[in-house]
């Protein structure tokens, strides 16, 4: 397999390619964005590129790329400004695929890591989503417009090339120690906000989950189509909250919310407009296609609340001042290629004997 | 293209039940139901409207079944009645799931109680996953708003059974329908007249003029024959699916003239 991950640099990206590189079966692993990675990469090849969609054609014909994972879509308003997330999520997604399509193309496999946002959160929705449902009014916030469009070029896509296979994975709202999101922004506060006279029902997916699934249709070219990638189990924000040792606030009032959110916002509570919704509304999923596709879920969605309020209790004894990862090219450069390096210290593409817990987890922006 | 489950699939991938839990996957809790139940159900139930049961054993102690009820008075205490009497009379007692207009998700407070309850919004998507995959027991009221904005001068009088859809619903789920007549609830809180004014200013589903509290009139609650819908046409057949939803009404509403017609009092049955 000769993958090519798309945002290497977003949190994403960087552990899936942590995950590939222990994989004797993935022959090349190549990694683009447009920022440096933040994670240390073994193996993984960057290349530091824009949305240009004949550059990356040509990375991906020179290295006869047959698998693309594109993990670039931003999900979380809060991490960009809408203009560059539009830019990226519509724009730059229409370049991956036109880097991917035409006859001639290496590419086989195509993986589009997607967002429940889809669904949107409104008041008719059904309790559990399932893939072929609709979402019963058009998107209400940009992030969410964004999302369809993307996937609807991602569908097009599909329909167009009948000889690369396409999976969609939509993902509910990810909970983890490394990751920081609206969300794990929100119960990290020493209460959980909510809406008063609301009791949403939530439903989130453990990281490892996601980085899992990601995999696993990365190497599963027979999962075709859209899949939900959400944990078992729906809870309702109450119970989230207990969880988490935290209690409920319920400091937002029901009507002029999106005004009392503008203004927590300016306090430092920031509540995106679409986690708004999603606290008034929630959101189920119905993971049973996934399941019956083979994944295997390691965590509930009580689990990934419980992961966090351990990660949450151990933040404050692990944050002494650990040095964030700082990519450096030349000394990429000089592990990979120099012939001064001797073979058994050479990055190159071989399998490490990393045991999985020792690759290194540093909290960083993510998206998911 | 993706393959559709089958049934067995979609049963035996369903989540597993967390045992730590005490709130189910559709919001319903264990908890707060069950305080409720011990407190103001048991009252209503044994004390105020002193409910009468016939028929219990028409409710099937596994499967998934589609109950179907009349629906009466301006805050319809038949839904809590109903519950409580299969868990008092059954000999099996099963949680029953009772579906509601969609508009309670939007009002603060009934949208964080009604779940908890064991309400779940009237979602063709929803009543399929509970009757079909968790083969569980399902109520509604195919009369909807309309029954509870009836008249007084109106009572026992069966509205529109909708367009027939709960009959579809059972059908594609393979469950029978339980009907289900009910008196009492028509005395309990009857409903006079409609304020529309006052429901246009304060954006209500309704306005009813109506006592604010129930009258302790005598609950009769008469379990019917199951109705094996699922064997009796094709869910797509709209005359057939149209029969059958009204044959099912006529049966409600003659047993509800059987049984206004034999109660000698209002209030004692």
């Amino acid at each position: 397999m000769r993958v090519l991950v798309t945002g290497l640099s977003t949190y994403w990206g960087g552990r899936l390619a942590q995950d590939l590189e222990q994989d004797e079966d993935v022959e090349a692993i190549i990694g683009i964005d447009r920022t440096p990675p933040k994670v240390e990469l073994e193996r993984t090849e960057f290349v530091q590129v824009a949305d240009a969609h004949s550059l990356i054609r040509r990375i991906v014909q020179a290295a006869e790329i047959d698998t693309v994972i594109d993990t670039r879509l931003v999900v979380d308003s809060t991490v960009t400004s809408p203009r560059r997330a539009h830019e990226n999520n519509v724009v730059g997604t229409m370049n991956i695929l036109a880097a991917c399509s035409g006859s001639d193309s290496t590419v086989k496999r195509f993986v589009f890591k997607s967002s429940g946002h889809y669904y949107g959160a409104e008041q008719d929705d059904p309790a559990f989503f399932t893939e072929d449902m609709e979402r019963p009014h058009p998107p209400r916030t940009r992030i969410e417009k964004d999302i369809v469009e993307a996937e609807q070029l991602v569908a097009d896509f599909a329909h167009a090339q009948e000889n690369v296979s396409v999976c969609v994975l939509r993902f509910a709202h990810g909970l983890g120690a490394g990751m920081r999101t609206a969300y794990t922004k929100l119960l990290r506060l020493p209460a959980v906000p909510a809406i008063f006279g609301f009791d949403p029902r939530l439903q989130f997916i453990h990281e490892d989950d996601i980085v899992g699934a990601l995999e696993y249709a990365a190497r599963h070219p027979e999962l075709e189509g859209v899949y939900n990638g959400a944990a078992d189990g729906v809870l309702v924000l109450s119970e989230i909250a207990g969880l988490l040792g935290k209690p409920l606030a319920p400091i937002l009032p029901p009507w002029g919310t999106g005004i009392a959110a503008s203004a927590l916002s300016r306090a430092g509570v920031e509540i995106p407009p679409e986690v708004l919704q999603h606290l008034r509304f929630g959101r189920g999923y119905d993971n049973r296609r996934l399941k019956a596709a083979g994944f295997r879920f390691r965590y509930t969605t009580r689990e990934a609340v419980l992961k966090l309020r351990e990660a949450q209790r151990l933040e404050p004894i692990l944050r002494t001042g650990q040095e964030p990862y700082r990519y450096e090219r030349e000394v990429e450069d000089f592990l990979r290629y120099s012939p001064s390096v001797r073979p058994d210290r050479r990055r190159e593409p071989k399998r490490q004997n990393v045991a999985r817990g020792a690759r290194r987890e540093l909290p960083q922006e993510a998206s998911g | 293209m993706t393959p559709s489950l089958d049934l067995e699939q979609r049963r035996d991938l369903l989540p597993a039940l967390e045992p730590e839990r005490r709130v189910t996957d559709w919001g319903r809790s264990e908890r707060i139901e069950g305080l409720l139940d011990r407190t103001l159900y048991d009252f209503l139930y044994h004390v105020w409207f002193r409910c009468e049961v016939e028929g219990i054993e028409n409710v099937p102690s596994d499967g998934g079944a589609l109950l179907v009820s009349n629906h009466a008075g301006a805050l319809p205490p038949d839904a809590a009645m109903i519950t409580k009497a299969i868990k008092e009379e059954h000999p099996d007692p099963r949680p029953l799931h009772l579906t509601a207009e969609h508009f309670f998700k939007g009002y603060p407070g009934f949208s964080m109680l009604v779940p908890k309850l064991g309400g779940v919004a009237a979602h063709p998507a929803n009543a399929q996953r509970l009757l079909q995959d968790e083969q569980q027991l399902v109520l509604v009221f195919p009369e909807g708003r309309k029954g509870t904005e009836k008249l007084f001068k109106d009572r026992y009088r069966l509205r529109r059974f909708g367009r027939g859809g709960f009959v579809r619903t059972a059908m594609r789920a393979g469950v029978p329908i339980v009907p289900i007549a009910l008196i009492g609830a028509e005395e309990a809180m009857p409903v006079f007249a409609q304020l529309s004014p006052l429901q246009r200013v304060t954006g209500l589903i309704y306005a009813p003029l109506s006592p604010l509290f129930y009258l302790p009139a005598k609950f009769r609650i008469r379990f019917l024959a199951p109705v094996p819908v699922h064997e009796m046409g094709d869910p797509e057949d709209r005359g057939a699916v149209q029969t059958l939803a009204q044959d099912i009404r006529a049966r409600i509403q003659e047993e509800l003239f059987d049984m206004v017609g034999k109660r000698e009092s209002v209030w004692f049955g």
